[in-house]
C-alpha cells in the first residue's frame, strides 16, 4: 500500500507496509502514482517489463521524455528491491499470534481524586466526579493498586502508574504515600516505577514542585493556551478564569525540570480552531514541551469538533507545522507530542499491531478499587472488570480488547496511518458507535493529518540537514 | 539516488525480530489520554 502526498513543496511518498518514507522529484512521484494506480503491489523484475514501460509512455509521455521515465523506473525498482516500495503485508499472518500472546498488566492509571477545583465545560469527567460520586482514593486502596500491578506484571520490569483525577493534587498526601510504598517494593520486586502526574495546577507550590521534580518521570500540566481561551473553558467553580493563578506556576515548574519530561497539555474545541496559535502561546510563554489535543465529545455539544469544522482542522495543522520548521531552522523550535514520529527507532510491530494496551496492560483505578480498560471508560458499569481485592473477575472484558487491532476493525484495512494510531482509541469507538470494533472517524482523518504533518516536517528538517528525528527528551 | 530521499533506514520489518520485550511506555500515559497516538512512542532497547 502506497499513500502519497504533497505538502509545502515536498512530494512525499509512504510505504505503508514496510514504514518506509521517501521524498521524490516530480518525476518518481508520478511515475509511482502510475505504477501503484496500475498494479499496487509490484516485484522490482517487473519493473522492467515492456509492458510497464509502455504504460507510462502512454500516461507520462507527454511530460516526461522516454529516457526519464526509465531513470525513474531503475530508482524505484532499487527501492522495490530493498523492500522499501511497493511491499506486500507481511503482518496480516502476524496479528493472530500478537493477540494470543499472554499480555501482563505493565500501567496504571489511578484515580486519586475524583473532584476537581477547577469546572472545565468539555471535561469528560465531569468536574472528575465521572457520573458518580465524589471520592478521594485512600492509601490502602492504593497500595492494593501498586501491589496488583506488581503481582500481574509478570516478568516486566518498567512499571507505569499515572496519578491521574479529577485533580491529584486534592489528594497529594496520598500520592506521596503511594510513591514511597512503590519505592518500597522496587527493590523486593525488582521493578522500576515511573511515576507520572496529571495536574491543573491550581495547588501547585514548592513543596509539590520538588516532590514531583524528584519522582515524577513525567508531569502533565493542563492550560488550553491562551488566556481568553483557557478561562472560557477551564474556570472554578465560581467561574473565575484559571490562567493567571496557574501559568506562572507551570513555567516555574518547566523550567525547573530543564524543559524536559513534562507536557503542558491543552484541549482545543470548535470554539478555538485557530488552536495553532495556542500552541504558539505555550511557546511565547517559554514551554518548549506541548501537546494540544482535539476535545471528543458528542456532535450536539456547542464546543464538540463537527466533520464541518474538519477542512480548518486540517488548515490549521498545516500552518501549525510550516511554522514549526520555521522555527526549528532558527533555532527556537519545540515539540508538539502529537507531530512527533520517530521514523527509525518507533515502536516494534507488536506493539503498533497491539495498539494502544487498554484493558490488557492499562488499567484504570477508581478510588474504592474498581478496575476498568482505561480512565475514559470509569463509570460504564459494563466495563468494569474487577477490582484490587479480587483482581480481574471478568477476563472476558481483557479478550475482547485483546482481540481488537487494525486488521480486526474494518475501517483500519485501507487506512495509511494504521500502523502509527494502531486502531485509534476503544473509548472513542465505543462512545461513538456503542462497540468496541470500530473508529472514530473525525479522529481519524485528524490522526492522517498529523501523519502527514509530522513525516514533513521530518522531510524539510532532513533536507536542512537537521537530525531526522528530533528525540523526545 | 538522483530523484529519491529516502528518510528512514529501518524497515517495520527490520523490527520483528526483536519485537514485543514490551517494556515501553503505555501509549496514553504520555499525553493524550483522549486519542491513541502509538507511532510517536519511542522503543526502549533505543535507549
Amino acid at each position: 500500500m502506497i499513500h502519497q502526498y504533497k505538502n509545502n513543496g515536498y512530494n512525499i511518498v509512504l510505504d505503508v507496509n514496510s514504514g518506509s518514507v521517501h521524498v521524490m522529484d516530480d518525476l518518481c512521484y508520478d511515475v509511482t502514482e502510475v505504477l501503484d494506480r496500475q498494479y499496487g503491489e509490484l516485484a522490482s523484475e517487473s519493473l522492467s517489463s515492456p509492458e510497464i514501460s509502455g504504460i507510462l509512455e502512454r500516461e507520462l509521455g507527454s511530460t516526461y521524455k522516454k529516457e526519464e521515465l526509465e531513470e525513474a523506473l531503475l530508482e524505484i525498482a532499487e527501492l522495490v528491491k530493498a523492500g522499501q516500495l511497493f511491499t506486500k503485508d507481511a503482518f496480516a499472518g502476524m496479528v493472530q499470534m500478537v493477540k494470543e500472546h499472554k499480555t501482563v498488566v505493565k500501567a496504571l492509571c489511578l484515580h486519586i481524586a475524583h473532584d476537581c477545583n477547577l469546572a472545565c465545560k468539555y471535561c469528560f469527567a465531569e468536574e472528575g466526579e465521572y457520573h458518580g460520586r465524589r471520592a478521594l482514593m485512600s492509601y490502602e486502596v492504593g497500595r492494593k493498586a501498586l501491589d496488583f500491578l506488581i503481582a500481574n506484571s509478570g516478568n516486566r520490569h518498567n512499571l507505569e502508574v499515572d496519578f491521574f483525577g479529577g485533580e491529584p493534587l486534592m489528594n497529594w498526601q496520598v500520592v506521596k504515600d503511594l510513591v514511597a510504598y512503590g519505592r518500597a517494593q522496587e527493590k523486593l520486586y525488582n521493578k522500576r516505577f515511573r511515576f507520572t502526574v496529571t495536574t491543573n495546577g491550581v495547588l501547585l507550590n514548592d513543596e509539590i514542585q520538588e516532590f514531583i521534580n524528584q519522582e515524577m518521570d513525567n508531569v502533565v500540566l493542563s492550560l488550553d493556551g491562551r488566556k481568553e481561551i483557557n478561562d472560557r473553558m477551564r474556570p472554578f467553580r465560581n467561574g473565575k478564569g484559571s490562567y493567571d493563578l496557574i501559568v506562572p506556576k507551570f513555567q516555574k515548574l518547566a523550567e525547573s525540570r530543564n524543559q524536559q519530561k513534562y507536557y503542558i497539555r491543552g484541549t482545543f474545541t470548535r470554539e478555538n480552531l485557530d488552536f495553532a496559535e495556542d500552541i504558539l502561546h505555550f511557546a511565547d510563554l517559554g514551554f518548549q514541551q506541548m501537546s494540544m489535543e482535539p476535545v471528543v465529545g458528542d456532535e450536539s455539544d456547542p464546543y464538540a469538533i463537527r466533520r464541518e469544522d474538519l477542512p480548518a482542522i486540517m488548515k490549521e495543522y498545516d500552518r501549525l507545522a510550516k511554522i514549526m520548521v520555521e522555527r526549528e531552522k532558527s533555532g527556537k523550535g519545540f515539540q508538539f507530542f502529537h507531530f512527533m514520529i520517530d521514523l527509525d527507532g518507533g515502536p516494534c510491530v507488536v506493539k503498533r499491531l497491539s495498539g494502544c494496551g487498554s484493558g490488557t496492560e492499562y488499567l484504570a483505578v477508581t478510588p474504592w478499587g474498581d478496575l476498568y480498560p482505561c480512565h475514559q471508560f470509569v463509570g460504564q458499569e459494563e466495563f468494569l472488570m474487577g477490582n484490587v481485592d479480587d483482581g480481574i473477575v471478568k477476563p472476558e472484558i481483557a479478550d475482547e480488547f485483546r482481540s481488537l487491532s487494525v486488521y480486526s476493525k474494518e475501517s483500519c484495512k485501507n487506512c495509511f496511518a494504521k500502523f502509527y494510531c494502531s486502531g485509534g482509541c476503544m473509548a472513542n469507538s465505543y462512545h461513538f458507535h456503542g462497540t468496541l470494533q470500530d473508529t472514530y472517524e473525525t479522529g481519524c482523518e485528524m490522526e492522517r493529518k498529523r501523519v502527514e504533518c509530522a513525516i514533513m516536517i521530518k522531510a524539510a528538517l532532513a533536507e536542512q540537514g537537521k537530525e531526522v528525528y528530533h528525540e523526545e527528551k | 539516488m538522483k530523484h529519491v530521499k529516502t528518510l528512514n533506514t529501518q524497515t517495520l520489518n527490520n523490527t520483528v525480530k526483536k519485537s514485543g520485550c514490551g517494556e515501553c511506555q503505555t501509549s496514553c500515559q504520555s499525553a493524550c489520554k483522549t486519542s491513541c497516538t502509538v507511532g510517536n512512542q519511542t522503543c526502549e532497547q533505543k535507549r
